[in-house]
């Protein structure tokens, strides 16, 4: 158990580490953002100042030791669009946004998933779960982006349904929705089918025959055994949400999140913003990782974790 | 084709010339189509099961439709994707009341027409998709073979790679390298190559570790094989089933990323132009003229569930236990098709 922690806990260093590596490799191999940051009026002695300042005129090499040397005590540097800003407190302030959203959305799509999975696998090939499983098709094949849109559109717009703007939490409605709806298509698809071979397994005719409730079966019963496969695909998704889908999300409905701040830092060539930004998505997704083999294996006592 | 190669030199008289390339045409036929009789019957129950299979045919014939018109783009489109200029802007589609048949889909604010620019962007977007299939699929399968055949040290080191990788998924990561190293056709194929060869590795390296202690293998070892040999000529031909039906989900996934990283402004650049761009280029005019952005989002969507279908149609195709199961659902009608995922 504890062998087996280390093991994933080194893997997850090798992920953060190697993650890290590529992002500073690539963005140091372009070339320096000196120019983006200065104005055009900057002479030469001052930009080659703020390149010696920067510590982009020396060698790869030398810059990822200094810039392991400074994480070690936690100063990931200071951003170059939100002057004199420290990268960590600039991603600590758009976090929260994100961590909203994503709560948000992967909450309903757990919820939904799970209701439409089960309602389909109830009766299988009946009416319902034929409309659901074109449904989910759809979904699968529609560009996140082109469904963030339309919503946008049908629903603030033609139908004026939702009211954009502050507000308690009605301005979560559309982002998360947007985020939850291709998970959905997906994982209710595994709900589907992972119920319906559970329910024409024998110990669910056994419990019949004794006379158990049919809701009983269902949800306490057969949904336990159905949500092993369902663990790992969730887990799945809420990294997909945190490390990509969010971007697109939170992009087309304007969000201040993690997102928008990456595709700012991106454009602005802030490096040491973007650095900070994927170490903090990486450690995100390392810890989803492990946490997600502990579910399982509290989900199914079977699994051994070795 | 190595049989024509080592046939002697040039015949000394017309007869005999004529004879040995005929001789040489069947060999060289036999060698290309193996048996006769099972490569038709084969073809049979392709074509038969393809028939049967109404979602799978039409899915085809799209695809095909679409591939073919993607080929012949200059011929296709009615204009270039860059062509026109702002004096022919913001002209309506047919189906409006003052719609012109010259431009069918209309013009965006360029004066761009809009069905060429669909044109031209499928043309780039399946580029794209054939070619990181092509690129991550050899780079995958070629890891795989390796970490599976050799196993010890080189699987441990190759996995290794594979699942720090994959634990990290790519949009994000995809979208600062792209940003970085600048939006052309070249990157974007390579960057989506280095995010997507994991899965083609872990495939081929699953089912190498199966067949490598199947009795023909150890014969072609036994018989002296060398281990490239052993490898590609007896262990490569048995993954084309299972490898096929995941390159064509994988391409279904490219396209999309692509687009979704084109969307964002930050995959293809203009001139060249993606279904992605274009809807990109619509962002901005969603409330006055939605058509820019619904056109080339259905396009896509279209796509990629034509694709899907192409897929399941093929994972049905190869595997008998897959068809078993559909013959069974259709019997009892206890299950739709598809959803085996």
């Amino acid at each position: 158990m504890g062998r087996y922690l280390a093991g994933r806990l080194l893997q997850g260093l090798a992920v953060i580490f190697g993650v890290t590596v590529v992002v500073f490799v690539i963005t140091r191999l372009v070339g320096d953002p000196v120019d983006f940051i200065l104005p055009l009026s900057a002479s030469t002695e001052q930009r080659a100042r703020l390149r010696t300042d920067l510590g982009f005129d020396r060698s790869i090499a030398s810059q990822f030791w200094s810039f392991l040397g400074d994480a070690v005590h936690l100063d990931f540097g200071n951003s170059t669009f939100y002057r004199n800003q420290g990268t960590l407190s600039v991603v600590w302030a758009f976090l929260p946004k994100t961590l909203e959203l994503v709560a948000a959305g992967m909450l309903l799509a757990f919820i939904v998933s799970i209701a439409l999975g089960t309602l389909a696998a109830l009766k299988p090939g009946k009416i319902t779960d034929k409309i659901l499983v074109v449904l989910s098709l759809g979904g699968l094949a529609t560009p996140q982006f082109f469904l963030c849109q339309v919503l946008l559109l049908y629903t603030s717009v033609e139908f004026n349904l939702v009211q954009f703007g502050p507000g308690p939490w009605t301005h979560l409605i559309m982002p998360s929705i947007a985020l939850a709806l291709p998970a959905i298509g997906r994982l209710s698809m595994v709900v589907r089918s992972a119920m319906i071979d559970e329910l024409n397994t024998q110990y669910v005719k056994a419990a019949r025959a004794k006379g158990i409730a049919r809701w009983r079966i269902v949800f306490i019963h057969a949904l336990r055994n159905a949500a092993i496969p369902f663990v790992t695909l969730f887990g799945w998704e809420l990294i997909r949400a945190l490390a990509g889908v969010t971007v697109v999300v939170e992009n087309v409905f304007n969000w201040p999140g993690l997102g928008n701040l990456a595709i700012t830092a991106i454009k602005e060539r802030d490096f040491f913003l973007i650095q900070t930004i994927v170490l903090v998505v990486a450690v995100m997704v390392v810890v989803i990782n492990i946490a997600i083999d502990f579910i399982y294996r509290f989900v199914d006592p079977r699994v051994k974790l070795s | 084709m190595s049989e024509l190669e080592t046939h002697p030199s040039p015949a000394p008289d017309e007869y005999t010339a004529r004879t040995h390339d005929e001789e040489a045409a069947t060999h060289a036929e036999e060698a290309l189509e193996g048996r006769p009789f099972e490569m038709r019957a084969a073809t049979k129950g392709l074509f038969g099961e393809l028939l049967s299979d109404k979602t799978g045919l039409f899915a085809s014939v799209f695809l095909i439709a679409v591939v073919l018109v993607a080929i012949f783009a200059p011929l296709v489109a009615p204009y270039g994707p860059t062509e026109g200029n702002l004096s022919s802007s913001n002209i309506s589609p047919f189906w409006k009341s003052d719609g012109t048949w010259s431009h069918v889909l209309g013009t965006d604010q360029q004066g761009y027409d809009m069905l060429s620019r669909l044109i031209y962007g499928l043309r780039t977007s399946l580029l794209i998709g054939f070619a990181v299939v092509a690129v991550a699929g050899t780079f995958g399968v070629l890891m795989g073979l390796l970490s599976g055949y050799k196993g010890g040290r080189t699987d441990r080191i190759l996995m290794g790679w594979v699942d720090v990788q994959v634990a990290f998924p790519g949009l994000l990561l995809a979208l600062i390298m792209i940003a970085i190293l600048g939006g052309s056709v070249r990157t974007v194929i390579l960057v989506l190559s280095f995010n997507g060869w994991m899965v083609y590795a872990r495939m081929t390296r699953g089912v190498v570790l199966s067949l490598k202690e199947r009795p023909f293998v150890e014969a072609a070892e036994v018989i002296g094989c060398k281990p490239r040999r052993v490898v590609l000529t007896h262990i490569l031909p048995n993954l084309v089933s299972s490898l096929s039906t995941l390159a064509v989900l994988e391409f279904a996934r490219i396209l999309l990323a692509e687009a979704t990283l084109s969307f964002l402004g930050l995959g293809i650049q203009y001139p060249e132009v993606s279904l992605g761009l274009v809807a990109n280029n619509g962002r901005d005019y969603l409330f006055s003229a939605p058509r820019f952005i619904i056109i080339p989002g259905i396009v896509l969507s279209l796509l990629v569930l034509n694709v899907n279908f192409v897929a399941s149609w093929l994972r049905v195709l190869f595997d008998p236990q897959e068809r078993e199961k559909r013959f069974a659902a259709n019997a009892t009608s206890s299950t739709t098709p598809g959803a085996t995922t």
